[in-house]
């Protein structure tokens, strides 16, 4: 890739990042935060998008966050109160600002009325004038058509000039050089230097660090001042200058003087640096003086800086170790490429199946438990998961990139409804997997609409059941066994579950005298179809209902559920594997082969008893449970292990729920247990199979079929499903 | 020899650029993250020429500065402020603190390189 397209996006990375940091300073403020870090941290973060953003010649962005960061500015000096007022002006902004970085992302628009008003807003807050823009326009250009007017007046001028130069020891300490300035300076055109040493004292009264030496420049160079000026940018305030043009006159009384001059051309460095030894060796005791003068470059420094007292050699040695650790132990980073990354997961999954393998065989070969082998083993296969950790690690990000998102979500949310809202959030640095985190942005985005439009009251209910005003939405993520839980609570009415019911009875979803549970209710809400707002309304509406957020969660190997108090207030939860490169399966067997069953799908497991089943038709069986009738599906002979489904009575059902909360119940010929296990791509090894989400090895070395789920239950409804898979295992073991 | 220079700056854009230019322009670059960063790599580096940010984490430019100017080791390194601060204060406070000359931004390699040249001996 073209290294400016690379950092360009880098850039727009980074701002993203820094727009996170941006909200959460802005939030951590308006609670009351306002310590010199937090405002310094919200600060920069603008700073660095204006920066990148002028780099690029974005100049809508940089124009906008440089009105930002004026107020900002001022708050950071003290000199503005973030003020309630100036903070929702602030948290405006930041919206604004994130909408101008990504339509500069993605070469769109923003809305130029919106973003001119918080402009005005902002500049409010500065107390600028308002109309500014636009003068500040004119004015540039009037500066531009003045520049060539200038240079032909100078033109007119016969060429040359002359510097007098007298550098303040100030200019030293800056550790500017004298003799880098005339270089520079030469760099114009040809030029005669003459140094003026009469100030410089005797040896004794010298002070090594003050500045005695003047220089004076004939430059004979058709430039103008502003060239010259530009040489001394640095300098200006620490040495003393005068340009001025060199009339004859002039020339004549600089030429008469004792210099040694350079000679027409460009002098080089060389030259330029003989030249002032020559002027320091006219002066007294030239050969004590000359190290002092500071034309000279300074000795370089020792290359690893060793300290200039003699050391132990011990010490001495150990110097340099210690120092590399601190240089490099804070904060470093690197970028890697994903796909590395993914290798590495890769190939520590294939080590965590060898070392299943080998542990297998070292059984079997009957070793004493207590067999210096097996204890080796066993440290083995703890190093194996440690290592299988660490990989996985790699991958892990903080929820807070998309925590980070959510407050400007509840503030739109909260506009559009009419409603107070607070959002707290909990539990960001909760590490998951990144493409995890990629993948629940949107069911949360669509469960915080919800708790706001649905859950939360309005704000004249709340008052009249003597609630605060303000709702109070929850966001809360933590690691528990293995998975990491993100809650969505809200401080509402609850789930109304006479409404529910109706609702659901009303859209033909469950019979009108179902027993159900207040659980059962509650979960109504995740069937397809379902809606309980009365009118869609704008926001979770669109058709767009909870079972929607189920399914994509169940995607991912997750789980999703409501917890609701009447009156008190609703709680989502939803539970999701840390990485999607390991999967906790339930071992079954059937017909001899081992299958996995992603426990994500499991509700529960039973044994079925015969007068559960009833047969309808030619070949479809269905159990009778809790009132009503589950599709049975032969797991065996929906993948062609066998011709002739089997007993159910003599199995063991997987009461399995798939895609959008479709039931069916698999039949399997017993369970091995529960483990996690590493999943293999069967598309990337051998093909596709319907029916096969992918395979994973086991410790004895087989593979084994992980099943998929949801094309198990559509076997229900269609009946196309018919795979051998007992064809797909032998060609597996082949090829590995 | 080639010439070494240490870029001090908290944005990964900002350091990207730095090295890019620096690099095509023949310097070996060394970076850091930010100035408590900078001041630990130059216990392991040599600098010729430190280009530095203002606004930055732990410890800011100005700090930074007086803190290179502070050790006997660095006080005669040209110390540049790259910074999109313009107002003559920011100049004069980093100045103070002892920077021996700025590059203002938006970031523009020529005027980079130009001004590394300017100090570099």
């Amino acid at each position: 890739m073209d290294p400016m397209a690379e950092i360009r996006e880098t850039f727009f990375q980074e701002c993203e990042e820094q727009l996170g940091e941006l909200e959460t300073g802005l939030m951590r403020m308006e609670s009351g935060q306002t310590d010199s870090e937090t405002v310094n941290a919200v600060f920069r973060a603008v700073h660095s998008i204006k920066g990148g953003a002028g780099a690029f010649g974005l100049e809508d962005l940089v124009h906008f966050a440089h009105v930002f960061e004026t107020v900002l500015d001022l708050i950071r000096a003290g000199r503005l109160e973030p003020s309630p007022e100036a903070m929702r002006v602030m948290l405006r902004a930041s919206d604004a600002l994130a909408d101008l970085v990504r339509a500069a992302r993605d070469g769109s628009t923003t809305d130029p009325v919106r973003i001119a008003s918080i402009v005005s807003e902002l500049r409010q807050l500065t107390g600028e004038p308002d109309a500014g823009d636009a003068e500040d326009d004119d004015f540039a250009d009037i500066a531009f058509a003045a520049v060539p007017v200038t240079i032909e007046t100078e033109a007119a001028l016969p060429p040359g000039w002359i510097v007098r130069f007298k550098p303040l020891a100030d200019l030293y300490a800056k550790a500017n050089e004298a003799g880098l300035l005339l270089r520079e300076l030469g760099r114009l055109g040809p030029m005669r230097v003459t140094v003026d040493a009469e100030s410089l004292p005797d040896l004794a009264a010298l002070d090594p660090e003050g500045a005695y030496l003047t220089w004076t420049i004939v430059l004979d160079a058709d430039c103008t001042e502003d060239m010259i000026r530009a040489v001394f940018e640095f300098v200006e305030d620490d040495c003393e200058i005068q340009i001025e043009r060199n009339l004859p006159a002039d020339v004549a009384v600089a030429a008469s003087s004792s210099a040694v001059a350079a000679d027409a051309g460009q002098p080089s460095d060389d030259e330029i640096l003989a030249l002032l030894r020559n002027a320091a060796a006219s002066v007294e005791a030239p050969a004590v003086i000359e190290p002092e003068i500071v034309v000279a470059p300074p000795p370089p420094p020792p290359a690893v800086s060793p300290p200039p007292e003699p050391e132990p050699a011990s010490a001495s040695a150990e110097a340099p170790a210690a120092r590399n650790d601190a240089a490099q132990g804070v904060g470093a980073t690197i970028r890697v490429d994903l796909d590395r990354v993914d290798r590495l997961i890769d190939l520590v999954g294939e080590l965590v199946i060898n070392e299943a393998m080998l542990s297998q065989r070292v059984f079997e070969a009957g070793l004493a438990r207590a067999s210096a082998v097996m204890t080796a083993l066993d440290e083995l296969e703890q190093l194996t998961r440690e290592i299988q950790d660490s990989v996985m690690a790699i991958r892990a990000q903080p929820v807070r990139s998309v925590f980070q998102r959510m407050p400007r979500l509840v503030r739109e949310v909260a506009t559009m409804t009419g409603k107070q809202v607070r959002l707290l959030t909990d539990g960001e640095t909760t590490e998951v997997d990144k493409t995890v985190i990629e993948r629940i942005v949107d069911p949360l985005t669509h469960m915080i609409r919800n708790a706001i439009d649905h859950g939360l009251e309005s704000t004249e209910a709340r008052l009249a059941a003597g609630k605060p005003a303000e709702g109070l939405v929850k966001l809360t993520a933590l690691h528990r066994s293995g998975r990491i839980v993100i809650e969505v609570e809200d401080d509402g009415a609850g789930i109304n579950r006479e409404r529910v019911r109706a609702k659901a009875v009303e859209k033909g979803l469950v019979s009108p005298d179902a027993p159900l549970t207040d659980e059962e209710i509650d979960n109504l809400i995740f069937m397809p179809g379902f809606s309980t707002a009365s009118e869609i309304s704008d926001i979770s509406g669109r058709g767009v209902g909870m079972d929607v957020v189920r399914r994509s969660v169940q995607a991912l190997g997750g789980r999703i559920s409501i917890a609701s108090r009447p009156g008190k207030g609703s709680t989502f939860t939803l539970s999701l594997p840390l990485t999607l490169a390991v999967l906790d399966g339930m071992v079954v067997s059937v017909d001899g082969h081992t299958l996995i069953v992603p426990l994500s799908a499991i509700v529960e497991t039973l044994q079925p008893r015969s007068e559960q089943v009833h047969t309808l038709g030619v070949d479809v069986r269905v159990l009778a449970m809790r009132g009503g009738y589950i599709p049975l599906v032969d797991v065996g002979a929906a993948l062609g292990y066998r011709a002739m489904p089997a007993e159910p009575e003599k199995s063991v059902a997987l009461l399995v729920e798939g895609e959008g909360g479709v039931r069916a119940v698999l039949v399997v010929d017993g369970i091995q247990g529960q483990r996690q296990v590493v999943i293999k791509s069967l598309e990337a090894n051998y093909r596709a199979v319907p029916g096969i989400a992918a395979a994973t090895v086991m410790g004895d070395g087989r593979v084994a079929l992980i099943l998929d789920v949801d094309a198990i239950v559509s076997v229900t409804r269609s009946d196309n499903l018919r795979v051998d898979a007992s064809r797909v295992e032998p060609i597996l073991m082949s090829a590995s | 020899m080639t010439k070494t220079i240490l870029t001090v700056d908290d944005s990964r854009t900002m350091r990207d650029m730095l090295r890019m230019s620096l690099v095509e322009a023949g310097y070996r670059v060394v970076q850091a993250e930010d100035g408590v960063h900078g001041l630990e790599v130059l216990q392991v580096e040599t600098p010729d020429v430190i280009v530095t940010d203002i606004n930055m984490p732990r410890l800011d430019g100005f700090g930074f500065i007086e803190a290179v100017r502070k050790d006997a080791t660095w006080r005669t390194t040209p110390v540049l402020v790259l910074t999109t601060e313009v107002d003559p204060e920011k100049k004069g406070r980093a100045k103070a603190a002892g920077a021996t000359g700025w590059i203002v931004k938006p970031f523009d390699p020529v005027k980079l390189v130009d001004a590394i040249r300017r100090v570099a001996a």
